[in-house]
């Protein structure tokens, strides 16, 4: 027994390792991803110096932001201060935990599920991590002394509380589907057809669902059309403002790394998670298979993470008022009209 | 204004446009479109911009025939707006009578609006093509003859240009 205890102890740690540094390095290459995009969009070259294509760029940017002085305002309250970006980044990090990349894969001899925490209600965990957020902006915002700083921070407490609600209803209606809050399971229930020809994924089976989950996916990321909390022009910069080096870097690590997160769980909630269709009677070996999957998985993900960087260089940011309103008296009837639809859909069909 | 007098607001906006959803649609085509699009963007070192015939770089003097074509007249250096030319006359023994001992701009001063070019009766200062300027001092940027003349066949293309739109 204490063999299998070590190597399941050894198993958790490598892919814990592996999957951290999977998440940075991502972060960092969509920081990359995004210079690039928004270039291109604008009808610009983009970052193209550093290294082949300017591929090295965020490393350069990275090594700025860790040589950079680190300035405390002089009535920040420090501790605090100090604090909020750690939460930031922890909260970011420790979302992905539950993601699974892909199905089980077998590796020297054991079955290895392809995601960190296999946790039996794994979107009340997600919902509950990501609605701790929150506190590293706000502790950010109210903690740096400034009056935009504080703003920005009200504005996200108040944003992320408004969308946590359509966010966690909209997740309803999937886990009323799946019949299960197991991540893996609700992935496992979408690789079934519908009619023979269309896999079931939950875009399929809730579109509403779907686009009140990803608007509010956007509002939790704090990304544009809903970055408020930062919104540059009228908050120079928001909850952020007065952070320099490295601890800049953490929120702006945290940012990415959320979206990373939301990718993911959007491909897993909704496309079919690492469902490849038809693959299965392809004939592959288990462990091609495996590969595959992960496979799929990323080249989703990639997709989900372009759809983010596009939309944030096309729709401009809304008003406070248009972010309420659309929260409260659009998403939230919306995804409980949804929950409503789908309950006396499952139980004519039972 | 309504029949009671109370404003009515124009609605401006039909349902479909105003669910969001198909309107962001819409934008993303156009910056997905606009991705491919070629580049307005030079990569700059290793691809320059080379202008008109129109454009209006650093001012030159003309030199035809191994010599210039001022005749130190100063009439430029009175039009400059920004004072930034300085002419100092003589004598030769050339037709012309007249040449300038000094010729100096101060390029830090130069404002490229091109009213010398334009004032001058011999067409013997010109806007040149040259539009990388960079100094170390305040005394580098005073461009003296030695840096300001520049031969028929180099200024071809501005010279015909000034004959054309003249």
């Amino acid at each position: 027994m204490p063999e299998l205890m070590e190597s399941l102890l050894l198993i958790s740690l490598a892919k814990f390792v592996a999957f951290l540094s999977v998440v940075l390095v991502a972060a960092i290459v969509l920081v990359y991803a995004e210079r690039r995009v928004s270039a291109f969009i604008q009808n610009r070259v983009g970052p193209n110096r550093v290294g082949p294509w300017g591929l090295i760029q965020p490393i350069a940017d990275v090594a700025k932001l860790l040589l950079k002085e680190d300035i405390v305002p002089k009535n920040a309250y420090k501790p605090v201060h100090d604090l909020a970006p750690i939460i930031s980044i922890a909260v970011s990090l420790s979302t992905f935990a539950i993601v699974p990349f892909g199905n089980t894969i077998e590796l020297f001899g054991t079955q290895v599920k392809l995601m960190i925490a296999d946790v039996n209600v794994g979107i009340l965990y997600l919902l509950s991590i990501t609605s701790l957020g929150v506190y590293g902006i706000t502790l950010a915002g109210w903690s740096s002394n400034n009056k935009y700083s504080l703003l920005g921070g009200l504005r996200s407490s108040a944003q992320m509380i408004s969308y946590e609600l359509s966010m966690g209803l909209s997740i309803i209606g999937v886990v009323m589907v799946a019949g299960t809050l197991r991540l893996d399971q609700i992935v496992l229930h979408q690789t079934q057809y519908l009619g023979g020809w269309l896999p079931a994924w939950n875009i399929f089976l809730q579109p509403v669902a779907f686009i009140t989950f990803v608007v509010a996916a956007f509002a939790e990321t704090n990304r544009l059309p809903f970055d408020l909390p930062e919104a540059e022009p009228e908050l120079v910069g928001g909850y952020h403002t007065e952070y320099t080096g490295m601890k800049f870097g953490l929120f702006f690590l945290a940012e990415y790394a959320n979206m990373f997160t939301a990718g993911a769980v959007i491909v897993t909630l909704f496309l079919g998670g690492w469902h490849l269709p038809f693959a299965e009677n392809l004939g592959l070996s288990a462990f091609t298979l495996s590969i595959l999957q992960v496979l799929t998985f990323c080249v989703k993900l990639v997709l989900v993470l372009l759809f983010f960087i596009v939309v944030r260089w096309t729709i401009p940011r809304f008003r406070y008022d248009q972010l309420m309103n659309i929260g409260w008296k659009v998403m939230l009837p919306l995804t409980l009209a949804n929950v409503l639809v789908t309950g006396f859909v499952l139980l004519l069909l039972q | 204004m309504g029949s009671n007098g109370k404003m009515i607001r124009k609605k401006d906006l039909s349902i479909w446009q105003k669910s969001y959803v198909p309107e962001i649609l819409k934008g993303l085509r156009q910056t997905i479109a606009e991705m491919f699009k070629p580049k307005f963007t030079y990569n700059y070192p290793e691809e320059r911009f080379k202008p008109d015939s129109s454009f209006r770089g650093r001012p030159v003097l003309v030199k035809e025939n191994e010599v210039e074509r001022c005749v130190a007249c100063g009439l430029c250096s009175r039009v400059c707006p920004a004072l930034a030319i300085e002419v100092q006359a003589s004598e030769t023994e050339l037709a012309k009578e007249r040449y300038p001992v000094k010729f100096e701009i101060n390029m830090v001063r130069c404002i490229f609006c091109g009213f010398c070019e334009e004032v001058c009766p011999e067409e013997a200062i010109v806007m040149s093509k040259e539009y990388e300027l960079v100094f170390s001092s305040q005394e580098e940027a005073v461009f003296g003859k030695d840096k300001l003349l520049k031969s028929t066949e180099e200024l071809k293309d501005r010279l015909e240009f000034l004959r054309q739109n003249r």
